[in-house]
């Protein structure tokens, strides 16, 4: 080896956190591989591989658009062409984990809309459920097939320094980056062929498929050919690409709001040929915006009438109305109690220790502990509204003691994780970056879990925040299929 | 579930989206052809005179005359090439396509999409030396190329279903009408000089303006070595060989629309279809009684044809189910007009159409 040619990897140092890449063990050797390949190709390869890669990206329009008053750019999700690799042992935990959290999550949704149990019998306070905001009453008493409401769900995992994974937080209304985890694949595929060759990888591009069927099967009874959409808010929504490749995965239409219309309490699309019945809507419009006659009546997506013509039977919306009940960050503390109570078993994958502002204790906890503690308001996503407790400043503190002490129930805190690194392209070169994943699961009749899901990293340096809206990027995700 | 849809649906919108996009895109050739031939036409020291009969075909003098531009090359140029803000430009027309066509990505294929995207950064980039000299006439080129290289792949790639009919009649119906613009040109340019020059002058213009419109080896295979202008006329206009005649583009709409009727079943294609022989019918006057001085009102009569077919299809399939917009109600009302015998009268609201609707994102 040529004295000023040390691998990429000889300067990478992961501290004390776990790594993705360089502390695993019994994935069959793919991980030494991988790095073995990356260390062939070198640095500079490597970036003038990744600069063409996300070229690619932008050219393909596989971005999200960001509008500001005159203009209108562009943007990709930064690719990472370091993958990130999952075992396939490890795997078959985080699959199991993610499905029965799944079914809990449509227990508790037909409990509370329903019987009501779980608030009888104490296990969660009923203020929490009843009382939230997310909670649609309009959801009481109505059936839904398969005792499925949430149809797409996308849950949150971290990793900590000693490489258990934790539930984060579950996205039970509209979760998105599922385009990204099919898409970084193919990139992966095209533009790195010699860090794939010969890797038994679980394929991801039967999403679509999945999903199609799922949506067919949810269809309101009796429809032997159902016709399903993708309700969309439009090209100034920034998942548009999402919306897109999804439709077209699905073979479906992409439609707008005003693309529908309701007459007898029936959905109907305006096609060429007249009007032509909708049967299954994936709409990706929050609950508020789906239609103005019952909820937001200044919303231009939705369609009026909708929401009658659901109750009627008549059409099936994916996700149901008023899952966002479920993914509430002051319910997610319950969760583990919520599976124990409705499956009898105890939770597969854990919880992150969270102290619910709410109550007395935990908010007592929470002023006692803030500069240990991460603060996050309940209703938000996106990252927004956080305060990372040993990373903030004095002043940051008060603020959040401030926010804490107006509205105590608006917030949760947990203990800082240690989230686990991955080796990442850098300008100076490989360093480690904080992660995440998010796995997707498809339920209709039953659930199906996309092997591997949506890595999330922070590029920026310590940052542990990968949302894309706060400079986060992504990985492909390897699972291994032995 | 298993086997084959054998009719897929077309919502309304994606079909005026498919229209619009293909327009749009062959707009954008036609304008780089005829900012070609005008540069061709130009004669030393009468340039501006040039450029001011592509500015009054495209009917820009208030356009210009809005940002305080003197009428000169380089701010006709600038005009057309590199002003965002001028509707009738190519940047403006690009950037209309290329919104339809995100709208439209579920349809179109990949590699359409891909191309556009990419065609469309490269012309919001030109740089102003491009518009000067020889540079001029390489980036016409590159334009051309570039919608060329756009139909190649709709041609070779596009799924020909419903929705592939409405992007071709787009395209015919807006072709049809820059043919007529292009032979326009001629009309508002000066010939001076004697009897003699004036003779010579205009054979080398009804040279220029075939070579814009891709038919000057066309015609010389089927014209006589003593060609009047009546024949160059007639072979624009009706010569069904030509691929940029009008003449073609009405005999492609007639078939496109009788197959969305007999394959689809689109029953509201009979008004339609209708209208596409009433053109027909006109383009069979001969062209000899137009010359020299009722050509200018036929381009004009067969310009204001084309747009109410335009519309007819608009309220036909596209906006049938569809609330008008008061806006879009009153543009469309003016177009009918005796007054707009001269505007782009086909660049209407419905372009941006897409974009106002989805414009109640949270």
């Amino acid at each position: 080896m040529q004295p000023n040619s040390a691998t990429p990897f000889s300067s990478y140092d992961p501290g004390a956190y776990y790594c993705e890449l360089t502390a695993r063990d019994g994935d069959g050797g793919s991980a030494g591989l991988v790095r073995d390949r990356i260390s062939a190709i070198g640095l500079d390869a490597l970036r003038l591989r990744a600069r063409a890669a996300e070229r690619d990206l932008f050219n393909l329009g596989i971005t999200f658009t960001v509008y500001s008053e005159s203009t209108a750019i562009d943007r990709i999700l930064p690719f990472d062409c370091v993958p990130r690799i999952i075992a396939a042992k490890e795997w078959a935990v985080l699959e199991r984990g993610v499905a029965q959290r799944v079914r809990a999550l449509n227990l508790f949704l037909a409990d509370i809309y329903n019987t009501r149990h779980i608030t009888r019998d104490g296990v969660i306070p009923p203020e929490l459920v009843y009382g939230n905001v997310n909670y649609r009453p309009e959801m009481e008493g109505f059936p839904v097939r398969f005792g499925t409401y949430v149809h797409i769900c996308g849950i949150d995992l971290v990793r900590d320094e000693h490489g258990r994974f934790a539930v984060l937080e579950d996205n039970a209304r509209t979760p998105s980056g599922v385009s990204y985890v099919v898409e970084n694949r193919h990139l992966m595929l095209r533009a790195f062929p010699d860090l794939v060759a010969g890797m038994k990888l679980r394929p991801v591009d039967d999403y679509g498929r999945r999903l199609r069927s799922a949506m067919d099967e949810i269809a309101p009874e009796g429809i032997d050919n159902p016709q399903v959409v993708l309700l969309s808010p439009g090209i100034y929504n920034s998942a548009y690409f999402e919306h897109v490749f999804l439709a077209r995965e699905m073979g479906v239409p992409l439609v707008e709001g005003a693309d529908l219309t309701v007459e007898d309490d029936k959905v109907w699309m305006r096609t060429t040929a007249g009007l032509r019945r909708v049967h299954t809507i994936y709409r990706r419009i929050a609950d508020d915006f789906l239609d103005p006659t019952v909820f937001r009546p200044d919303s231009l997506l939705g369609v009026p009438g909708l929401i009658g013509a659901w109750r009627h039977g008549n059409v099936t919306l994916a996700n149901a109305v008023g899952t966002g009940v479920a993914d509430d960050k002051a319910v997610y503390a319950y969760m583990p109690r919520i599976i124990r109570y409705y499956l009898g078993e105890d939770a597969i994958l854990s919880n992150v220790e969270t102290h619910i502002c709410g109550e007395p204790e935990g908010l007592a906890y929470t002023l006692a502990n803030l500069e240990r503690l991460v603060v996050k308001p309940v209703g938000e996503s996106g990252g927004y509204g956080i305060t990372v407790g040993p990373r903030a400043s004095r002043a940051e503190l008060d603020a959040a003691r401030a926010q804490l002490a107006a509205d105590p129930a608006n917030w949760i805190s947990q203990p800082m994780i240690s989230l686990s690194v991955a080796p990442t392209l850098t300008e100076a070169g490989l360093r480690p970056r904080h992660l995440d994943l998010r796995p997707f699961a498809i339920t209709g009749r039953e659930t199906w879990v996309l092997p591997g899901g949506l890595s999330r990293v922070a590029l920026k340096e310590g940052s542990l925040i990968v949302n894309s809206s706060q400079g986060g990027g992504s990985k492909d995700t390897w699972v291994l299929a032995e | 579930m298993s086997g084959l849809q054998r009719r897929t649906p077309l919502l309304t919108r994606d079909a005026e989206g498919l229209f619009w996009m293909a327009r749009y895109v062959e707009r954008v050739e036609n304008l780089a052809r005829l900012i070609d031939v005008t540069q061709t036409f130009e004669s030393p020291g009468r340039e501006a005179e040039s450029w001011s009969a592509l500015v009054a075909i495209m009917a820009d003098y208030a356009g210009l005359q809005e940002r305080g531009l003197a009428m000169d090359a380089m701010n006709v140029k600038r005009f057309y090439l590199l002003d965002p803000t001028n509707p009738t430009g190519i940047p403006a027309c690009i950037e209309a396509a290329r919104t339809n066509a995100r709208t439209l990505r579920p349809l179109i294929s990949t590699e359409m999409w891909m191309q556009l995207n990419v065609f469309h950064h490269d012309l919001l980039a030109i740089e102003p030396w491009e518009l000067d000299g020889d540079a001029l006439s390489r980036l016409c080129r590159r334009i051309k190329e570039g919608v060329q290289a756009h139909t190649g792949i709709t041609e070779g790639t596009f799924f020909r279903d419903q929705g592939w009919h409405f992007y071709e009649v787009g395209r015919l119906i807006e072709r049809a009408d820059q043919t007529t613009r292009l032979l326009d040109i001629k009309y508002h340019l000066l010939t001076p000089g004697t009897v003699e020059e004036r003779r010579v002058v205009e054979l080398t213009q009804w040279n220029s303006l075939l070579r814009a419109a891709a038919g000057y080896h066309g015609f010389r295979r089927v014209a006589q070595a003593g060609f009047v202008p009546a024949d160059v006329v007639a072979f624009l206009l009706g010569d069904t060989s030509f691929a940029r005649s009008v003449a073609l583009c009405v005999e492609q709409m007639d078939w496109h629309f009788g197959t969305l009727r007999s394959r689809y079943g689109l029953r509201d294609t009979a008004p339609v279809l209708e209208r596409i022989e009433d053109l027909r019918v006109a383009l069979g006057e001969p062209v000899l009684r137009m010359l020299p001085d009722g050509l200018h009102d036929f381009l004009d009569s067969m310009q204001r044809d084309l747009a109410k077919l335009g519309e007819l299809i608009g309220t036909m399939f596209f906006r049938d189910w569809r609330p008008l917009k008061q806006s879009q109600s009153q543009s469309q009302g003016s177009q009918d007009g005796p007054g707009q015998d001269q505007s782009q009268s086909q660049s209407g609201p419905e372009g941006t159409q897409s974009q106002s609707q989805s414009q109640g994102t949270p």
